[in-house]
């Protein structure tokens, strides 16, 4: 067991829910059985007790109440994190997802009798295939990352199938997101870094000399994390192309890309999409998300199975029978079932009925201007080390000369006025990076508070560093000393120690 | 319909700060060959209009709320959603927010997943818990990663029971493929009658770990004590695969002397929801915290002196560790980890153990009728929770047609997994099925049996 660190005065701000416990409460009543009695099993198979808390349903109700007032939400305010496309999620997605015949649909269930679930999956694979320009999608990964897995599986796979067995590195350039690297590492592969040069592109001579009959392929986020398209991205897939490899598009930035331009047109083989992020899926506090995989003609025969397929084609007034189907060399299963099927596909379903193509491309077309007027108001006051037009985010830096403020700091100091930080430390290859993107669905003024607030502190750093540096000061919580945290290990609570059924 | 809030006008003076002409602009660094591009969608709906059309393709289903009455499980299970928990759920303060990486602002998020953390290592009688995974079967793999982490890639050997759920083991093999690792016992042509300490056999100097399930896949209860030590015996670890409402109820896999417990919360307040999405649960002892993979919340204090929570040991994460981490996961299940705290908070000690109770006493009551039915029996005579195969005088398939006519969801086709089981279904039986429905299960296979 962890022992609790020694708790002298340290003040609660809302008790746990094993504190709140009190014996014999319950928030709710079961119906009695009404079946005839058979007997428990003996006893040395049961647990002797359940140290769960005991709670009426209003002193439940008032704990997550009081909870959820702790926290900042896109609900509430401007969440400028970047890479991770906090826009808006639309309300009507919460009551479309929870239609009585998504929720209660057993994930067995003979496909007679859920043809309206698997109709929905099917053309949410086309479209999904129809924005991208790939050829196949699963919808079964269950968020970016495990798109990623599925992604290096397929590629994997497809080499080896060919009997080119001796493909053993993956490229991925040095302002990549940890999960790329991590991804083709869970594969055992060699992970090769590639620069970029200095308009933040792919250093081409580097990627150039990487590139032989041992690269299984190159894993690329376009725009990248420095929210830059590639200037020389025919190129770039190109080379990866003539030494054997397969593209990979890690599609964290597709909301730059709806309508603008098609990864599968570009040359790319294989590309996950995070419906939490482009089809306003809820982030939820950390998942659930939504991962689909789309991939070129030549890698359909990999997917994961099973896919959602007509199983007989309908005639006039008949609809089509949908059902599954396991495409030839599978590279296997990737989780039980079918997907985020509910939490997922059906909110990403309605975003994308509701908005057409010519929605679609505003959704980017917005993003990249909202980006673009922040960095625009920004330029000046903070050094934007890649300072061209950008996609739907920005990197700038978060320091000034003569000053011992750091990006931190300023991410700190932005909740005093409100905001959510951006992104801080990442991109790597940016010194103090601040990565910044607003998202389609934020209002100029809000824009130009913000923009307002970060030039003020930029000022605070220079006249009263004192107050960046000890920031946040009018959030309910201040900073927090995760030194303790790590050292003192405190994973979890229990029930008091003198907590009795009495 | 549009959520941008940008006037024209707004976007004019815009680009202008920006020095360009137009939206066109913006977008020079594009290919042009292959800029904008139009896209074969159907035009854009109004909200009045996708409300529509999704309601027609959700009741083009049959569910299981007023359509049918449900004797499947395998995996998924139909219990009762107190209302409290969607009520949670909806809040937008919880589910528009991101991951906490922000801790002075998301101490929300961060004591409800601690919170979470501490409800499942109660519920398994374990000691640590991570934020959660994807579901049961990738929280099973991932077992998998720590064990072969754990004894740095030297042990190349995992047993499998034939009887964990067979997409799990599903899952495993392709969680592994690129691993170079031996996958001993995953074979559906076993013995399915013999004792797990059978197991013991497989288990070699060179095993990392073994993984058994529980209830296993047939429903039935097994002590692993004996199973655990023996692979102990042999330096390896095991895991168990739980079902967390049988939990409620039987020795817990960490009484038994488990290293890792692992298992898919959807019993616990999550929706059916077509499979997804649900959570995955893992629980381990507090020596393999390195090396377990996800997020982790741990208890701290802040500047001003009060109890606070942040994510913590996150040098084992993938944003630090890149290509050594042990795992690639980012975004886990957060919102579904707070509906399963939030079940447990409301059911609580008693009513948790009430809700096992009903669906043992149920299940119970619906195996003695139906074994009474000439030509059908219960497979196997062990103890069993809330599910059971039972034995059919012939096809599963047509069986379930038959009773789909009478409006019942019969029980999964054990034969597409097992040929030694061709005409066996695994019936589940839980707190929603009232004796009626019962009864009407029993009278439909008396029916198909008679015929």
């Amino acid at each position: 067991m962890i022992n609790a660190p020694e708790q002298t005065k340290v003040k609660i701000v809302e008790p746990t829910i094993f504190d709140l416990s009190s014996p014999g409460r319950t928030g709710v009543t079961m119906p009695a059985s009404d079946v005839p009695e058979t007997a428990l099993p003996p006893e040395e198979l049961l647990r002797p007790d359940l140290p769960l808390p005991e709670l009426a349903e209003v002193d439940v109700v008032r704990h997550y109440m009081h909870l959820s007032s702790f926290n900042y939400s896109v609900d509430s305010g401007f969440y400028p994190l970047g890479s991770c496309t906090m826009k808006y999620n639309p309300k009507i997605n919460e009551d479309t997802c929870r239609l009585p015949g998504f929720l209660y649909t057993h994930p067995l269930q003979p496909i007679e009798t859920v043809q309206g679930n698997l109709a929905l999956m099917y053309q949410l694979q086309e479209w999904l295939k129809e924005i991208s320009g790939f050829a196949g999608v699963t919808l079964q990964p269950a968020a970016g990352a495990h798109g990623e897995f599925t992604g290096v599986l397929i590629m994997r796979a497809y080499h080896k199938s060919r009997g080119d067995h001796k493909r053993v590195k993956m490229l991925i350039p040095d302002s990549a997101h940890g999960t790329n690297p991590a991804s083709s590492g869970m594969m055992g592969l060699q992970v090769v870094q590639i620069p970029s040069d200095s308009r933040g592109n792919v250093d081409l001579k580097a990627l150039e000399a990487a590139c032989d009959d041992t690269v299984v392929g190159m894993m690329l986020t376009n725009p990248n994390t420095l929210g830059l398209f590639d200037e020389n991205i025919e190129k770039v897939i190109e080379l990866v192309h003539n030494c054997g490899g397969l593209m990979y598009g890690d599609g964290a930035n597709l909301n730059a890309l709806l309508g603008i331009v098609r990864p599968g047109d570009l040359g790319f083989d294989v590309m996950h999409f995070n419906l939490h992020k482009t089809f306003s899926v809820p982030h939820g506090g950390g998942g659930p998300g939504s991962g689909p995989v789309g991939v070129a003609a030549h890698l359909v025969d990999f997917l994961p199975e099973p896919l959602v397929g007509i199983i007989e084609e309908g005639e006039d007034d008949m609809p089509p029978l949908y059902g599954f189907v396991k495409p030839a060399k599978t590279i296997g299963r990737m989780k039980a079932f079918h997907g985020h099927f509910g939490g997922g596909m059906v909110r990403a379903f309605t975003y994308i009925a509701m908005h057409g193509p010519d929605g679609l491309r505003d959704i980017s077309q917005y993003a990249v201007l909202n980006a673009n007027y922040l960095q625009a108001r920004l330029r000046g006051t903070y050094k934007i080390p890649y300072d061209r037009i950008c996609m739907h985010e920005f990197v700038a830096e978060g320091r000034f000369e003569g000053s011992d403020v750091r990006a931190l700091d300023i991410a700190k100091r932005l909740m005093d006025y409100n905001f959510h930080p951006p992104t801080n430390y990442f991109p790597l290859i940016v010194h103090e990076a601040l990565m910044i993107e607003p998202t389609e669905t934020e209002n100029k003024d809000t824009l130009d508070a913000f923009a307002d607030a970060l030039i003020k502190i930029a000022e605070e750093a220079k006249t009263n560093p004192e107050v960046v540096k000890s920031a946040p000061h009018t959030t309910k919580f201040g900073r927090m000393d995760e030194v303790k945290a790590a050292r003192e290990l405190v994973l979890c609570c229990w029930l008091p120690e003198n907590y009795s059924d009495q | 319909m549009t959520y941008i809030p940008i006037s024209p006008r707004e976007r004019d003076a815009m680009l202008e700060t920006i020095g360009v002409k137009s939206l066109d602009d913006l977008f020079e660094d594009v290919p042009a060959k292959h800029r904008f591009p139009k896209l074969d969608l159907p035009p854009a709906l109004t909200e009045m209009e996708v409300l529509d059309e999704l309601s027609g393709l959700a009741q083009a289903n049959e569910n299981v709320h007023s359509d049918l009455i449900s004797f499947l499980g395998a995996g998924a299970y139909n219990h009762y959603i107190p209302s409290v928990v969607d009520h949670m759920l909806r809040r937008g303060e919880f589910y528009t927010a991101y991951t906490p990486y922000q801790p002075e602002i998301s101490q929300g998020t961060l004591q409800a997943i601690f919170e979470y953390q501490s409800l499942m290592c109660a519920l398994t009688g374990m000691e640590v818990s991570n934020a959660s995974h994807y579901d049961g079967a990738t929280a099973a793999a991932e077992a998998v990663n720590l064990a072969f982490a754990q004894f740095r890639g030297k042990r190349r050997k995992v047993v499998v029971s034939p009887t964990v759920h067979p997409q799990y083991r599903a899952v495993i093999r392709t969680y592994t493929q690129g691993m170079d690792l031996e996958l001993a016992g995953d074979d559906p042509n076993a013995d399915l009658e013999s004792s797990p300490e059978n197991l013991q056999s497989l288990v070699s100097e060179d095993t990392c770990l073994v993984i058994v399930q529980y209830p296993d896949f047939f429903g039935r209860i097994y002590d692993y004590t004996k199973l655990i030590e023996a692979a102990h015996a042999k330096g390896a670890l095991v895991c168990v695969v739980a079902n967390p409402t049988a939990l409620a109820m039987f020795k817990t896999p960490g009484a038994m002397g488990a290293d890792i417990v692992v298992g898919d919360g959807q019993p616990l307040g999550i929706p059916l929801w077509y499979g997804g999405p649900s959570v995955g649960f893992f629980t381990t002892r507090k020596q393999y915290v390195h090396k377990m993979a996800g997020r982790l919340v741990g208890e701290t204090m802040d500047s001003k002196g009060q109890r606070s929570y942040v994510l913590t040991l996150t040098a084992r994460e993938q944003h630090i560790k890149r290509e050594r981490a042990t795992s690639n996961i980012c975004t886990n299940q957060g919102l579904i980890a707070l509906g399963t705290a939030v079940y447990l908070s409301l059911l609580g000690k008693k009513g948790l153990r009430q809700v096992a109770e009903l669906c043992y006493q149920k299940a119970h009551y619906a195996a003695a009728q139906l074994s009474k039915i000439e030509g059908m029996g219960l497979c196997f005579s062990e103890p069993f929770f809330h599910e059971f195969a039972l034995c059919l005088n012939r096809p599963v398939e047509e069986v379930n047609a038959h009773l789909l006519e009478h409006g019942i969801l019969g029980g999964y086709n054990l034969g597409q997994d097992y040929p030694a089981l061709k005409n066996h279904m695994l019936i589940a039986v839980t707190e929603m099925n009232t004796k009626e429905d019962i009864d009407a299960l029993v009278e439909a296979l008396s029916e198909v049996s008679h015929d």
